[in-house]
């Protein structure tokens, strides 16, 4: 049974790029980059209805299925898609960049992770990946005439293929040692380390090394500061927020639900990788002064924060991932609109020490940065708090004390150079202020300040959902 | 159980959030903005103070449990409430921080010139966390309160304090930051054991030995930094100095409270037999700081140090009470807090006023200021003598329990704690000599004012509660009596149990 309605959502977004993309050809007028977005921005729209609205179960011979776990992250992955297409409407402008193809490569990037956090296969997952990679590979390297995000693409493409070949060989050894590739089949084959080869473990290991890539998690983030530095800021707000969203679901559901029998053998290894995240991530920021690289090494930080959930590996752990990602998108948008909002003269501006007492500059924006420095510290009344509150919840719950005091150990670390900003911001020497901000960015800020805060009065019906999302994969 | 219909500690909580939203819908010329937000500030802190009297009048003093009980649904598929609620011990913390907040807004009223209206907002906000930490029945609400503190004190230290101002904020937060992340673990693992984190139940939840010296452990990581115990205090006198006159004042008075009101709501009753084992510790400590902290307090130079440093000594003598686990010591560790949060408060203010004037805090560049200025030598008397227990005073009757108390754990436990005293008394009378008496030698000393208007409209009050509270104490110690011997009770019950249980095991 083909059952593909149940895809609705996917095939409707890459009909919607493709239209998008002609009229973007056939626009008379030299440059039809807003027009696009505003059309990428209503498709996005779109495709969260029909996710909403649409009908789950399994599809595509077991390639595909669209449970509330799948829809869950969708929207999560749509939301953070649609603020990184608006924060990049004035910047491109102001950098030259406007070129209508860049909202519609957002939009296949989009689709790749639509299809990343509903695969029930090996070979859909590697489609996904690979998909939602190509697009942004090409949008790394987007403002091409820049020698540092020519650079930046390059990186990302070898060090990306590099991942998506382990993952490939992973898959492959996978294939070869249980003669399947469907997530179902795997997990009812392999109920005990008795049935499994040691070839097997060897493929998971390499499937969680290319994951591992793809999330940037310690010992494989080396691209990461280079690529978020280098990249066009909207592209790094981009890549921050939808594509770690898919690749940590599908990392989620790929180890749970194939592999959910062999947690002894997987679990420390995820335990090494999140332990190593954090604990580099909060020495290695202390050093920055560029905020982009800064923002890199916190996002490595939070993937090892989210991996303690994984760790876990319980239905409380993968609740608590589902809610810290929530957090974690709005937050880190509303971050990154505040960044691309440093420009000064026409030029953006990236070094910590340029935000010198923006309080007094612009109090809106140095009080809604700070939130989100306060957040992502982990500060209470702050949405980030509650992300925390419930990974180390699962962590406790798990019994994996370590991994929880040297976990929020170094959340007390990487509080020291949120609050550094937040001191430059606050307390140091006013400096020339920056230009007027876009409306577009002023909105972003805005709708994440206004999440972030409120979060945590009203955190039920997203606690229900990821409640819900996470008692389904463990079926 | 709640007398009143209305949720009063929710209205009390959250009303400094309003006067925040006025005053940022404040817009004009900045002298307009400014002194708009000043009376802004101290017509919501003073109707929230007014507000909070009902809590006085209304509270029934027999009733051991928690009163003026509000629930709403939070989180409910997991365990979290949010929960409000006060009982005898809360009741007057919660109003020491609505009756400190307009004082120190006072205070602050023309020593703040720069960004007046941040500076009213920050007051409100941490008004907003002081209190909702006194009243959160719900150890998450507690939590998200007690860390929410830590933001507008940074910003008060960072932005508007002294020359090193950013290293003070930055360690003020970091050291607390460390510590009660700690806590977070602890509350993690009381959530997953007991499935909800309402302060009630788990105070009702029996925790087996080995648990409960680790949850003893992460608690006292969070609390003795906050206390501050020694070795731990370091971060009190760089915070206190720095700081502006408004926020030592609450700093003194409410924050110090919030890791000793920690302890008597979490770790005693809730951890019993982890506390009776490390009472020893917590002795050790606090004679370490009640001698140790007095005597550097002695060699300091800088009045705010010095207070800074007998307030650490004062609240050695609130944990060595506490650890007492009798009535008396309770009781007395109680009554030491609300009269320090009174007495030091008032004596930060003190060193304001002469700071505002000459804008040195160095104890030499002072003397014979009682000539030109003989109320305020007056009225930094009667703090001063409050400070170093003179009966009579608020200050003597929480000293004078605590001792009663240590007599029935130890001999040499009250004399060491007692030692303290006479050196405060030294340190004290040494600062007021070098301050007031002599003769001035300073030229710009001669023309220094006394006490304007505002100035006594500060002082009075604070005057008035401290005579109060040393002639008749009961009108204070009536309200946490009951609470105290349900809890001392509590706690010898929860000992009798694990004792008769090794006894079955053995």
């Amino acid at each position: 049974m083909m059952n593909w309605t149940i895809a609705i959502p996917e095939i409707v977004l890459s009909c919607l790029g493709m239209v998008i993309l002609i009229i973007g050809v056939l626009h008379k007028k030299s440059n039809a980059f807003h027009l696009c977005s505003m059309l990428t921005i209503g498709a996005a729209i779109i495709t969260m209805l029909l996710v909403v609205a649409g009908s789950s179960g399994v599809g595509y011979s077991g390639l595909f299925v669209e449970d509330s776990f799948a829809v869950f992250s969708k929207l999560v992955i749509l939301l953070g898609s649609l603020l990184g297409v608006i924060v990049s409407l004035d910047y491109n402008t102001e950098e030259n960049l406007q070129r209508f193809e860049f909202p519609v490569l957002m939009l296949y990037a989009t689709v790749g992770m639509m299809i990343m956090v509903s695969s029930t296969n090996m070979m859909s997952l590697y489609m996904g990946v690979e998909l939602m990679s190509l697009a942004i590979y090409v949008l790394a390297a987007f403002a091409r005439d820049d020698l540092r995000s020519s650079e930046a693409g390059l990186k990302y493409f070898v060090l990306g293929a590099l991942a998506s070949g382990l993952l490939l060989y992973g898959i492959s050894l996978i294939y070869g040692f249980s003669g399947t590739m469907s997530f179902d089949r795997l997990a009812s084959e392999l109920t005990s380390l008795g049935n499994t080869s040691p070839g097997l473990i060897v493929g998971i290991v390499f499937l969680v090394t290319g994951l591992a890539f793809k999330i940037s998690a310690v010992p494989f983030h080396m691209w990461t500061p280079d690529v978020y530095e280098g990249a066009p800021t909207p592209v790094t707000s981009f890549m921050a927020t939808a594509p770690k969203v898919a690749a940590i679901v599908l990392f989620v559901r790929v180890m749970i639900t194939p592999f959910g029998h062999l947690l002894a053998q997987w679990q420390q290894l995820i335990v090494l990788i999140s332990l190593a995240s954090m604990i580099l991530s909060a020495f290695s920021s202390i050093g920055q002064s560029n905020i982009k690289r800064l923002m890199a090494y916190s996002s490595i930080g939070h993937v090892g924060y989210i991996l303690v959930g994984l760790a876990a590996g319980t239905e409380i752990g993968v609740r608590g991932v589902l809610i810290y990602l929530v957090s974690y998108v709005f937050t880190i948008s509303g971050m990154f609109a505040c960044i691309i909002g440093m420009r000064r003269r026409g030029r953006s501006v990236e070094k910590i020490a340029d935000l010198g007492g923006l309080s007094k500059t612009d109090p809106g924006m140095a009080a809604s940065l700070s939130i989100f420095l306060f957040s992502t510290a982990g500060i209470p009344p702050f949405a980030g708090f509650l992300g925390k509150y419930f990974i180390f919840g699962a962590a406790v719950n798990a019994g994996l004390w370590t991994l929880a005091v040297i976990g929020i150990l170094t959340s007390a670390v990487s509080a020291f150079y949120y609050l550094r900003i937040v001191k430059v911001m606050y307390f140091d020497q006013q400096e020339a202020p920056f230009d007027a901000r876009p409306p577009a960015l002023t909105l972003v800020a805005g709708i994440s300040a206004a999440f972030t805060t409120l979060f945590i009065i009203f955190p039920a019906p997203i606690v229900a959902a990821a409640s819900s999302a996470a008692k389904v994969i463990f079926g | 159980m709640s007398q009143v219909d209305f949720p009063i500690l929710s209205l009390l909580t959250f009303l400094p959030l309003v006067g925040v939203a006025v005053i940022l819908s404040v817009r004009g010329e900045d002298a307009v903005v400014a002194s708009n937000a000043r009376w802004a500030a101290l017509w919501t802190s003073m109707i929230i103070f007014l507000i909070s009297l009902l809590l006085w009048v209304k509270f029934d003093q027999s009733n051991p449990g928690f009163q003026f009980i509000e629930t709403a649904e939070w989180l409910p598929q997991v365990g979290l409430t949010y929960k409000m609620g006060v009982d005898g011990i809360s009741v007057l913390f919660v109003m020491l921080s609505t009756a400190l907040v307009p004082i120190c807004i006072l205070a602050s009223w023309e020593s703040i010139t720069v960004r007046v209206r941040e500076y009213m907002i920050a007051f409100l906000v941490l008004e907003t966390m002081m209190v909702g930490m006194f009243s959160a029945l719900d150890f998450m609400v507690f939590y998200i309160f007690f860390e929410g503190v830590l933001i507008p004190m940074y910003l008060i230290i960072g932005i508007w304090g002294g020359p090193r101002r950013v290293y003070a904020a930055l360690k003020f937060f970091l050291y607390t930051l460390a510590g009660s992340l700690l806590m977070l673990i602890a509350l993690l693992a009381m959530w997953d054991k007991a499935g909800t984190t309402d302060i009630v139940t788990l105070m009702h939840t029996t925790f087996s030995p080995q648990v409960q010296t680790w949850l003893f452990l992460a608690f006292f990581a969070s609390f003795a930094v906050k206390v501050p115990m020694w070795p731990l205090h370091t971060w009190l006198p760089d915070a206190h100095v720095e700081a502006p006159t408004g926020g030592s004042v609450i700093l003194a008075g409410v924050l110090l409270k919030m890791g000793a009101y920690g302890f008597l709501r979490f770790s005693v009753p809730m951890l019993p037999d982890a506390s009776a084992k490390f009472a020893p510790f917590i002795y050790a400590l606090s004679i370490v700081a009640v001698i140790y902290t007095a005597l550097v307090a002695l060699a300091q130079t800088d009045m705010k140090k010095l207070i800074a440093y007998s307030s650490v000594a004062h609240m050695g003598v609130v944990t060595i009470g506490i650890f007492t686990f009798n009535a008396q010591g309770i009781s007395g560790a109680l009554f030491q807090m609300l009269s320090h949060g009174v007495v030091a408060g008032s004596l930060f203010l003190c060193v304001g006023v002469v700071y505002d004037r000459i804008h040195t805090r160095e104890i030499a560049r002072y003397g014979g200021l009682a000539d030109r200025m003989p109320a305020y030598a007056l009225a930094f008397m009667l703090f001063m003598m409050a400070s170093v227990g003179l009966p009579g005073t608020a200050g003597f009757a929480g000293e004078f329990l605590v001792l009663v108390g240590a007599f029935k754990v130890s001999f040499w436990l009250a004399l060491l704690g007692s030692a303290g005293m006479i050196l405060g008394a030294i340190y004290m009378l040494y600062l007021y000599r070098r301050i007031i008496f002599g003769s001035i030698t300073r030229a710009d000393l001669r023309g220094i004012l006394d006490l304007s208007p505002r100035e006594i409209a500060i002082f009075a009050p604070l005057a008035v509660v401290t005579l109060w509270m040393g002639v008749y104490p009961s009108s204070f110690t009536n309200f946490f009596e009951a609470s105290v011997a349900a809890m001392v009770e509590h706690h010898q019950a929860a000992l009798a149990v694990t004792s008769k249980l090794a006894g079955v095991i053995r």
